[in-house]
């Protein structure tokens, strides 16, 4: 390091200092979660679901950068395998347990919840069964329980006005312009009069990849520059809607992560102006991908906060992950799963059902 | 929310800092807090239990039993164990001798490969070379326009094929040829790792173009699936690396853990911004320090340099230790930092900044104000903001359109800091001197601790509004007192 440097170092720490002092809004909300510090029981439950995979697998280390193809395979496979044989034995064990909470974390539920979840399963069948089938049944009665319970319709404006309008906010690469054309198709085929707003204007040719979808779909695009205001663009879109007496306005946005304030902002300001004129925003949808860890719900609980999230989408859920974070976010923040994404094409798009996905969590 | 892996690790060693000697059970109950923290910042399962077992090996034994600090030990052990994970070295990229070089991006949807393709083109750019980038998207309604728009952006041509993804990958190495580009970036298709026709078209891309380089684009947020979908690719594709998105938003990344251990072939660039300029080459032993609350500050001097002239930065940190600094001094200052990329981000990488900074919301638009008020300033007033009084202020809270509180608690804190600033002074000579050149690590931990001590004896004002930073001092965890023999 030449001297040069810990002088630029110098300016630069008391710079960013200066910064920080300046800048530093507020704290970030902390909002406590399920006390893991105080809560030594989800630590031994880690402890023991970690042993347990060291015990089943002693070589894991050493075969890590190797062939762990066979070991493995496609995830679902080796879920179904891990859920299965913790039922499969005449009788249940607290080893069974430890496996349930072993397949909850693996499908990305977290591990403060699936310990809450295997807790209460097993306060289900705590009258002295130890019968693998009443533990299945009351797994899956827990979940669905946790999942069920929601109206899932997508809101319309029930004053008889028009255009209704549906924004889909979330962070980058979740798939929020493929929901919207998919979605643009269904609803045209159920006879409503769509329009597109191309809210996001800033990833390049998010308009273009909008416009295709708006082409397969026959519904009307209303886009703006690139880098315009999303806001203006949306508001466009539903005066222009309400002009043409359509009834609903799919509205994109770009991709933000839910820390950035700025972006937050401004993801605030287009869902005002969306109903500064004709329009009224009756579903604000999160487009949430299935492969999302914990995270998702950090991005659920701030786009909440920012917005009024009063649904999710969860898409991608044709690939081998399970998205189980939304477990969490539908208990926690009770906000429920509307949609699920199952592929890329027009019609790959699914009501979500609480059976059909507790199954396919073990499946 | 959930906290973070460097929260959680410095929660589990503060107990350990503590202790003089280190019992099994000590271990046991750091382990356990690994365990939690790894798999609540998504490392998959079978990672978690090879890490911590790994960890545990080394720490309850001889190593341990020899050490006169072993809470010390442990930090070491997990450090080199995270660094080991996440790749232990660099991947240095050669050029091939006969071009052009042949770069493939592979990876699920919406995990940024269009965009990183840009942004490789760009660094690729800056070294020296001249890219050609390949738009083999053509699932994707405007993933090809999206690669155009973003190839004009970082000056780069956009080669496709409207028809066929896999001729568009093939006719590119001659169009490469025919207009003299060096390196050749194939951009693909998003694609599930378990949908085989898709994973037989990639394949069948990268057989016609022989990529010298593989790279799999890895979301930062992905959970406890990246271990599937990774061995699914390299299986498909033998990976030679891994390009690591979204690092800007507060997922920690342990999918970069579990991706490494699984494919094990280096993490070769981590994005960390919207821009075409947020990406760098990934350095594993940084996030491993990162993740251990140690800071970043090798990344941090590499930025320093590249934004700052040495000879000015020279200057300004003389006026800087003298109090001479200037409102002008702090505006440019202030650019250059902001030069360097986004502030959430350099903040993240100083060791020893306390977990409120670190976490708390930084509002940049409040840069643009800041900027607007000192330009509301006379000359004069930049130089001595002592001279500024009521009427100056609301002269300049008018000229900018902020309130005159506004101009005030920013003259304020600038004094305050300035004065705090002056006080390191005394520090220079020290800091410079040949014999004590400090380690990078060490450096600057040096400078804030003292700036924390400084910052209580001067009876801190805290500004109207919430409270800005935590008045707990800047010290540097770990780093006290010459800690870390012979490690840093």
């Amino acid at each position: 390091m030449t001297p040069a440097v810990v002088v630029v170092l110098a300016v630069l720490a008391a710079a960013v200092l200066v910064a920080a002092a300046v800048l530093v809004a507020r704290r970030r909300r902390r909002t406590p979660t399920a006390g893991i510090d105080g809560d030594s029981a989800v630590g031994q439950l880690a402890d023991r679901v970690v042993d347990r995979v060291a015990e089943r697998d002693p070589g894991a280390a050493a075969e890590a950068s190797g062939s762990l193809r066979d070991r493995l395979g496609k995830a679902r496979a080796a879920l179904a395998g891990s859920l299965a044989s913790a039922f499969e034995k005449p009788s249940i064990s607290e080893d069974s347990w430890t496996e349930v909470t072993e397949a909850l974390i693996r499908a990305d539920v977290g591990l403060s919840v699936s310990s809450e979840i295997v807790g209460a399963t097993r306060a289900r069948v705590a009258a002295g069964s130890d019968q693998p089938a009443q533990a299945v049944a009351a797994l899956q009665a827990e979940l669905r329980e946790r999942l069920g319970g929601f109206d899932r319709t997508l809101a319309r404006r029930d004053d008889g006005q028009r255009p209704s309008v549906w924004l889909f906010v979330g962070v980058n690469g979740t798939g929020k312009t493929t929901t919207i054309g998919k979605l643009a198709k269904r609803e045209s085929d159920l006879g409503a009069r769509v329009v597109l707003a191309a809210g996001d204007t800033f990833r390049a040719a998010a308009a273009d990849q909008l416009a295709m979808w708006a082409e397969r779909s026959s519904a009307h695009i209303v886009r703006g520059a690139e880098g315009a205001d999303p806001a203006s663009v949306v508001f466009d879109a539903v005066e222009s809607a309400a002009a043409r007496g359509a009834d609903l306005v799919l509205a994109d946005t770009a991709g933000r992560f839910h820390t950035s304030q700025n972006l937050m902002s401004e993801l605030q300001k287009v869902r005002r102006v969306a109903e500064k004129g004709s329009g009224t925003v009756t579903e604000t949808l999160l487009v949430l991908d299935a492969t999302t860890g914990q995270n998702g719900l950090a991005q659920a609980r701030q786009f909440t906060e920012a917005v009024n999230v009063t649904g999710v989408v969860l898409t991608k859920l044709d690939g081998s992950a399970k998205g189980g974070i939304v477990v969490s976010v539908q208990t926690e923040l009770g906000v429920p799963v509307k949609l699920v994404g199952v592929g890329e094409g027009i019609a790959d798009l699914m009501p979500f059902d609480e059976s059909e996905f507790v199954d396919a969590l073990f499946a | 929310m959930f906290e973070t892996l460097t929260d959680r690790f410095e929660a589990a060693f503060t107990k350990l800092r503590g202790r003089g000697r280190l019992s099994a059970d000590d271990v046991d109950e750091t382990l356990t807090e690994i365990r939690v923290a790894l798999l609540e910042a998504d490392v998959n399962l079978d990672v978690v239990t090879n890490l911590t077992a790994r960890i545990r090996e080394r720490a309850v034994g001889e190593e341990l039993s020899r050490a006169l600090n072993p809470a010390q030990q442990v930090v070491k052990i997990v450090l080199s164990e995270l660094t080991a994970s996440l790749g232990g070295e660099r991947l240095a990229l050669t050029y091939a001798s006969k071009p052009p070089t042949v770069v493939l991006l592979a990876g699920l949807q919406g995990t940024g490969k269009t965009t990183n393709a840009a942004k490789l083109a760009q660094w690729f750019l800056r070294q020296g070379r001249s890219p050609l980038l390949v738009g083999a998207d053509l699932q994707r309604p405007a993933a090809v326009e999206q690669l155009r728009t973003l190839g004009g952006r970082a000056g780069v041509p956009v080669f496709s094929h409207s028809r066929s993804p896999v001729k568009a990958a093939s006719a590119s190495l001659a169009e490469a040829t025919r207009t003299g580009r060096d390196v050749v970036i194939v951009d693909t298709a998003g694609r599930l790792a378990i949908d085989d026709e898709m994973m037989d078209q990639v394949r069948r891309i990268s057989k016609a173009v022989k990529p010298h380089y593989t790279f799999l684009v890895v979301d930062a947020t992905v959970g406890q699936d990246a271990v599937s979908s990774a061995r699914a690719f390299h299986d498909s594709l033998a990976l030679d690396g891994v390009i690591l998105t979204k690092l800007d938003g507060d997922a920690r990344g342990g999918a970069a853990l579990s991706v490494k251990e699984v494919v094990g072939r280096p993490i070769a660039f981590a994005s960390v911004g919207e821009k075409l300029e947020d990406f760098e080459p990934f350095h594993p032993d940084r996030l491993a320090s990162r993740i251990l609350g140690m800071g970043d500050v090798e990344t941090l001097i590499d930025k320093a340099e590249s934004a700052f002239e040495a000879e000015e930065a020279e200057q300004t940190a003389t006026r800087l230790l003298e109090g001479t600094f200037t409102l002008d001094d702090f505006l440019s200052t202030m650019q250059q930092v902001l030069g360097m990329g986004n502030l959430r981000s350099l903040i993240g990488m100083m060791p020893g900044v306390p977990r409120e900074l670190r976490s708390a919301d930084i509002d940049e638009g409040r840069i643009g104000r800041i900027t607007g008020m000192i330009h509301s300033m006379t000359p004069a007033e930049r130089a001595d903001p002592d001279i500024i009084d009521a009427s100056r202020r609301q002269r300049i809270a008018a000229g900018s359109g902020c309130r005159p509180a506004d101009v005030k608690s920013l003259i304020d804190q600038f004094k305050q800091m300035r004065s705090m600033m002056k006080g390191l002074g005394g520090l220079g000579p020290k800091r410079s001197s040949a014999g004590s050149r400090a380690r990078p690590a060490k450096q600057p931990g040096r400078s804030k601790q003292k700036a924390g001590a400084q910052r209580r004896g001067g009876g801190r004002t805290t500004p109207k509004g919430p409270k800005p930073v935590s008045k707990a001092p800047l010290a540097l965890p770990g780093l006290e007192k010459g800690d870390w023999p012979g490690f840093n």
